[in-house]
C-alpha cells in the first residue's frame, strides 16, 4: 500500500498545454502514471501528448473518471483552478504552482472546510508512490519502492534525502511534498496521520523548515498519536530572523519559527532528529535497525 | 513587502482610521514648517523599515519649530541602528513630524493570517506600546484573539468582544468596532500580511488614535497592487539584495559568512548553509537559483559572488529536478569566460542531465573542485575558504 496515490490513480492535469504542464505530464506518463485527461479552458476537444483535453474539470471527471488533479495553472488563476477541481468532486488535488496570494488560498481553505477533497501544496513538488504513480515534478528515478514514508516542506532537499535513502537501499512507500507556503492545503499532521494508518509504512522521515508552527503541531501529534518512528530534520538553523528564505512560509517572525525550537519540540516528542541534512539517510537506517 | 510608517498611515487615513496630524519631511526646513503648521509640541520620527526606533533614539519630541528643525537635522542623513538592524544600521532620509498626542492609555491591535486556522486573526491587548512577543511571553492572558471567517468578514460582535476585552467602554466600543472593521477592509483590499497599530492610543478625551502603524504586504499579491509596488524603498534594503533582484535573482539573502552559495531550491539552500556551519564555516548568502533553465541567471549568480567583497569561496550545490544540470554547467563555464574569478569554487551536481553537465565542465578544463555529495561539498568549501583567507 501507499498513501494518496497508487496504481488506481486516474490523473487529470490542469494547465496541461502550458510549458511546465507539458514537460511534467510527459515525465509522469513515462513514470507509469495513468494520465487520463487534461484541462485548458478554450482547448477542449483537442489532444495533447496523447491525452484528451477538456474545457472544464467537470467534463474531464465525467468523461474520463479522473480521481486526482495535478495543477500547473499560473499563480493569478491557480486558486480558481483548485476551486473548480474541488467543486467537480475531485478527491485529491496536488497544486504545484508557486506564488499564489495568501488571501486567495485563505478562500480556498474556507471553501474546502467540511468537504472530502484533500489538497496537497501549493508551491510543492507533488506526490510520488515509487513504482506505482507519480503526480508531481520530482525526479522519478531517484526513488525506490519500500516502507518509509517521506513528508517535507521542501522540494530539492527532499530529492537529496530520498537519494540518501535509496543509496542505502531504503525504499519509500510514498513521498509527499506539502510545499513551502505559509498556508499549505495539507499539514505535517495530516500526512503523518495517513502514514500512521498505512500498513506498508513502517517509519516516516519528516523534513521541516523555519517559519510557522507546523513542526510543533507535528510534535504534538507524534507524542499523542504516532506509534511509528519519525526521523526528522529542520532546515534553516542558520537563517537570519525576519528574512524570507525563498519559500513564502520560511520566515522567522517569532521564537516558535526558529529551527532550534522546532527541533527541540520534535526531539521531545520522541522523533529522532538528524544533526545535519546529509545524515538523514544514515539516521533512518539506524532507527530501522532498532525496530 | 514593507512600507514606511508615513505610507502606512496614509493608507489608514484613506480608510478613515483616526491618526495624529502630521506630515513627512525630507529636509530640516520642511520639518520646521510642518512643526509650525501643527503648532505646539511635536514628535520627530525617523522613517526606517526597522522596528525598535524609540529605544534607538529614532523618535524625539520637540517643543517648538526650532527644536523640530534641530532634531530633524540629527536624524535626516544619519543611520539608525536598532536591535532589528545590523551594526551598519539603516539610512534615515525622511522624518514624520506629528503632533504629540496626550494619551491616557496605550493599546495594541493587529491583524494577520493565522497559519493554524488558516483564517485572519484580529489580536488586541491592553498592553500596548511594547513588543507583542514580550507580552505573549510575560502575560499571555492580556492578548485576546478573534478569528475571522473570510466568507463573512469581520463582524461587529467581534469588535465588541475585543473592545470590552481591552476595557474600553461607552462610545469607545462603537468607535473601536468601526476602526477594526476599517482595518479588516484595508487588510483584505490591499493583500496585507500584517496590519499592526501599536500603540493604539486612548486620548485624555477618550478618543482612539493610531499612534504608530505597520503594514506588510504579501509579495505574491503585489502584481495586482501597482500602487503599492511603487512605495518600495530600496534604500532601506541590503544593497546586494537589491542588486540581486535587478539581475533576476529574486531569492537572495545576504548573510554574514564568507562562503558564497548557489543552490536550487529554498529548502536545500537553507540546508546547505546549515551544513556549512556544521563543518565549521559560514555562508555569505542564501541564493536559490530557481528552476528557470537560463544560463544568464547562473552567470548573474557568479556576478553576485564577485560583487560581494566578503566571499572567499563558493559552493555550487545543484540537485537537478526541474533545473537541468547541463544548463547550470554551461552557465558556470560562461561565468568564467566573462569574469575574472579568483576565489575557489566547489561543485556538487546531481539529478537531471548530470552526465551532460559533467562532460561540459570536464571539457572546459576549469579549475573547479568537485564534490561527491552534499557533505563532501560543504567540507571542501570550508577548507577552500580557510585557504583563501590566508
Amino acid at each position: 500500500m501507499s498513501i494518496l496515490i497508487d496504481e488506481t490513480t486516474r490523473l487529470l492535469v490542469q494547465g496541461i498545454t502550458g510549458s511546465e504542464g507539458s514537460f511534467h505530464t510527459q515525465r509522469c506518463v513515462e513514470y507509469g502514471t495513468r494520465v487520463v485527461a487534461g484541462v485548458t479552458p478554450g482547448k477542449g476537444g483537442s489532444q495533447h501528448l496523447g491525452v484528451p483535453v477538456f474545457n472544464s474539470v467537470e467534463r474531464a471527471v465525467a468523461e474520463m473518471g479522473a480521481n486526482a488533479s495535478l495543477v500547473f495553472v499560473p499563480p493569478a488563476f491557480a486558486a480558481d483552478g483548485i476551486l473548480e477541481a474541488a467543486e467537480a468532486g475531485v478527491p485529491l488535488i496536488v497544486c504545484i504552482t508557486e506564488g499564489i496570494p495568501v488571501l486567495d488560498m485563505m478562500k480556498v481553505h474556507r471553501y474546502l472546510q467540511g468537504k472530502s477533497t484533500r489538497l496537497i501544496g501549493p508551491n510543492c513538488p507533488g506526490v510520488i508512490s515509487p513504482g506505482k504513480c507519480k503526480a508531481g515534478i520530482m525526479v522519478g528515478d531517484i526513488h525506490l519502492a519500500g516502507n518509509v514514508g517521506v513528508v517535507s516542506r521542501s522540494g530539492t532537499l527532499t530529492y537529496d534525502v530520498v537519494s540518501q535513502l535509496t543509496g542505502l537501499g531504503i525504499g519509500q512507500s510514498t513521498c509527499v511534498g506539502i510545499g513551502g507556503d505559509a498556508l499549505p492545503g495539507s499539514t505535517f499532521v495530516d500526512i503523518l496521520d495517513l502514514f500512521e494508518a498505512d500498513h506498508d509504512t513502517v517509519a516516516v522521515v519528516l523534513i521541516g523548515e523555519i517559519g510557522g508552527v507546523m513542526e510543533q503541531e507535528a510534535a504534538d501529534f507524534i507524542r499523542l498519536g504516532m506509534t511509528k518512528p519519525v526521523i526528522a530534520f529542520v532546515a534553516g538553523g542558520t537563517a537570519p530572523p525576519g528574512k524570507r528564505m525563498g519559500h513564502a512560509g520560511a520566515i522567522i517572525t517569532g521564537t516558535a519559527g526558529k529551527a532550534s525550537e522546532k527541533t527541540k519540540a520534535l526531539a521531545q516528542a520522541g522523533a529522532t532528529v538528524s544533526s545535519h541534512p546529509a545524515e538523514v539517510g544514515l539516521t533512518t537506517r539506524r532507527v530501522l535497525k532498532t525496530m | 513587502m514593507k512600507v514606511h510608517e508615513y505610507q502606512a498611515k496614509a493608507l489608514l487615513d484613506r480608510y478613515g482610521i483616526p491618526l495624529p496630524r502630521g506630515k513627512v519631511a525630507s529636509t530640516t526646513t520642511a520639518a520646521k514648517e510642518i512643526a509650525a503648521e501643527i503648532g505646539g509640541k511635536v514628535m520627530i520620527k525617523a522613517q526606517v523599515y526597522a522596528g525598535g526606533r524609540g529605544k534607538a533614539g529614532g523618535i524625539k519630541g520637540a517643543d517648538n519649530p526650532v527644536d523640530a528643525e534641530k532634531e530633524a537635522g540629527r536624524l535626516i542623513g544619519s543611520r539608525l541602528v536598532t536591535h532589528q538592524t545590523g551594526v551598519a544600521g539603516v539610512p534615515v532620509s525622511r522624518v514624520l513630524v506629528e503632533e504629540a498626542s496626550e494619551v491616557s492609555r496605550e493599546l495594541y491591535l493587529s491583524l494577520l493570517v493565522d497559519s493554524t486556522s488558516r483564517f485572519p486573526v484580529m489580536m488586541a491587548s491592553e498592553a500596548g506600546g511594547m513588543d507583542i512577543e514580550e507580552v505573549a511571553q510575560s502575560a499571555p492572558e492580556k492578548i485576546i484573539r478573534c478569528h475571522i471567517d473570510p466568507a463573512i468578514g469581520f463582524q461587529p460582535f467581534q469588535g465588541r468582544e475585543l473592545a470590552y476585552g481591552m476595557s474600553l467602554d461607552g462610545g469607545q466600543v462603537g468607535e473601536a468596532t468601526r476602526l477594526m472593521t476599517s482595518l479588516y477592509r484595508l487588510f483584505v483590499d490591499n493583500d496585507c500580511s500584517l496590519a499592526e497599530i501599536n500603540p493604539l492610543g486612548v486620548t485624555s478625551e477618550g478618543r482612539l488614535l493610531a499612534l504608530d502603524a505597520k503594514l506588510n504586504f504579501d509579495d505574491n499579491a503585489l502584481y495586482r497592487h501597482k500602487d503599492l509596488q511603487e512605495l518600495q524603498d530600496e534604500e532601506q534594503e541590503e544593497p546586494l539584495e537589491v542588486q540581486a533582484r535587478e539581475w533576476g535573482i529574486s531569492n537572495y539573502v545576504k548573510m554574514d559568512g564568507d562562503i558564497g552559495c548557489m543552490v536550487n531550491g529554498a529548502g536545500l539552500a537553507m540546508a546547505v548553509s546549515d551544513l556549512i556551519q556544521h563543518c565549521g564555516g559560514r555562508a555569505a548568502n542564501f541564493l536559490d537559483i530557481g528552476t528557470l533553465n537560463n544560463t544568464d541567471r547562473v552567470v548573474n549568480a557568479f556576478r553576485m559572488f564577485v560583487a560581494d567583497p566578503g566571499v572567499n569561496a563558493v559552493l555550487v550545490n545543484i540537485f537537478g529536478g526541474m533545473a537541468r544540470v547541463d544548463v547550470i554547467a554551461t552557465g558556470i563555464v560562461e561565468a568564467y569566460r566573462q569574469m575574472d574569478i579568483r576565489f575557489p569554487v566547489v561543485i556538487r551536481l546531481a539529478g537531471t542531465n548530470l552526465k551532460e553537465g559533467q562532460r561540459i565542465l570536464a571539457d572546459s578544463q576549469l579549475d573547479l573542485i568537485e564534490a561527491a555529495d552534499f557533505l563532501d561539498g560543504a567540507r571542501k568549501v570550508v577548507e577552500a575558504a580557510k585557504g583563501a583567507r590566508r
